[in-house]
């Protein structure tokens, strides 16, 4: 099981381009419509330099472009099968658009147990700067281990 | 949104989603990077205890973020946040919707705090969230 000794763990830095083609892979599995989006001079007409990305995304462009999207299960030994997505937070500092390379700094910020030990809740914020050295965003996330599986 | 002045209470974001199927599961998993099978490979589904694959809870994110750009521009949210309360089955039929619960000054500019939820076509609250917007 995970301990406390996880908390302050980094993990190998990812960085990831926001390329137009997957974007659009992404915006086309989500029936995503707005043109600020698809239209480069919808996003320009609305102070863009290029067009932004949707508010989850960059949750993705990080699995995306990670040499090991679940390096940080294999560091701290948990089984894929046994997880799930407690909460996701993101807070927005600038904007990120198609061109942009971004990197992402994850690390452990808390373990906590719960119901006896049944679950463990992990949470990894990481830290977002882009090209030019911008703080973009945070994100955090809070991963459920099912230490227990029902049978 | 319509006005840069919503009330308290206001419902301003309402959108409905298509049922999620196998299919979007699968484009969803190459679409986001994320590959865990759990919600595109059956036999690993029931392995891990479960009797069927499952969305992801970020494509359901997905949708709720989706919801919310559509009535607030991107540039106006300064943080967005999910609990994933329940795990959203196969054929879920999902209605976003964001309301507006206060009106605060924070960071030197006027925002507002939407109440986000996303429901199945049985009521059952899939995710319970939160964004801060600049009005």
């Amino acid at each position: 099981m995970v301990d406390q000794s996880a908390v302050g763990r980094a993990f190998t830095p990812v960085t990831a381009r926001v390329e137009p083609g997957r974007l659009r892979f992404f915006l086309d599995t989500l029936g995503e419509r707005n043109p600020l989006y698809r239209e480069p001079d919808a996003a320009r007409s609305a102070g863009y330099a290029a067009a932004p990305v949707p508010p989850t995304y960059l949750f993705c462009l990080e699995m995306m472009d990670a040499p090991d999207p679940f390096e940080f299960l294999t560091a701290l030994d948990i089984d894929l099968a046994r997880v799930l997505h407690g909460e996701q937070r993101f807070d927005y500092h600038a904007a990120v658009v198609i061109g942009d390379t971004l990197t992402f700094k994850s690390r452990v910020e808390s373990v906590t147990d719960k119901k006896g030990g049944a679950m463990t809740l992990i949470v990894v914020v990481t830290e977002i700067t882009n090209q030019d050295g911008v703080h973009v965003a945070d994100t955090s996330r809070t991963v459920v281990v099912r230490n227990v599986v029902p049978s | 949104m319509s006005t840069n002045s919503p009330s308290l209470g206001e419902r301003v974001v309402h959108k409905e989603f298509p049922p999620i199927t196998r299919h979007r599961l699968a484009l969803y998993c190459g679409a986001s990077g994320d590959h865990n099978p759990i919600h595109v490979d059956i036999d690993f589904a029931r392995a891990a205890g479960f009797p069927d694959v499952f969305s992801h809870g970020m494509l359901v994110m997905g949708y709720l973020g989706q919801a919310l750009t559509d009535a607030v521009a991107p540039s106006r949210i300064r943080s967005f946040s999910t609990r994933f309360a329940a795990i959203t089955q196969l054929g879920a039929r999902l209605t976003c919707e964001g309301t507006v619960t206060e009106l605060i000054e924070q960071g030197g500019e006027k925002r507002a705090k939407l109440a986000l939820t996303a429901k199945d076509q049985n009521g059952e609250v899939k995710l319970a969230g939160e964004a801060i917007i600049a009005l």
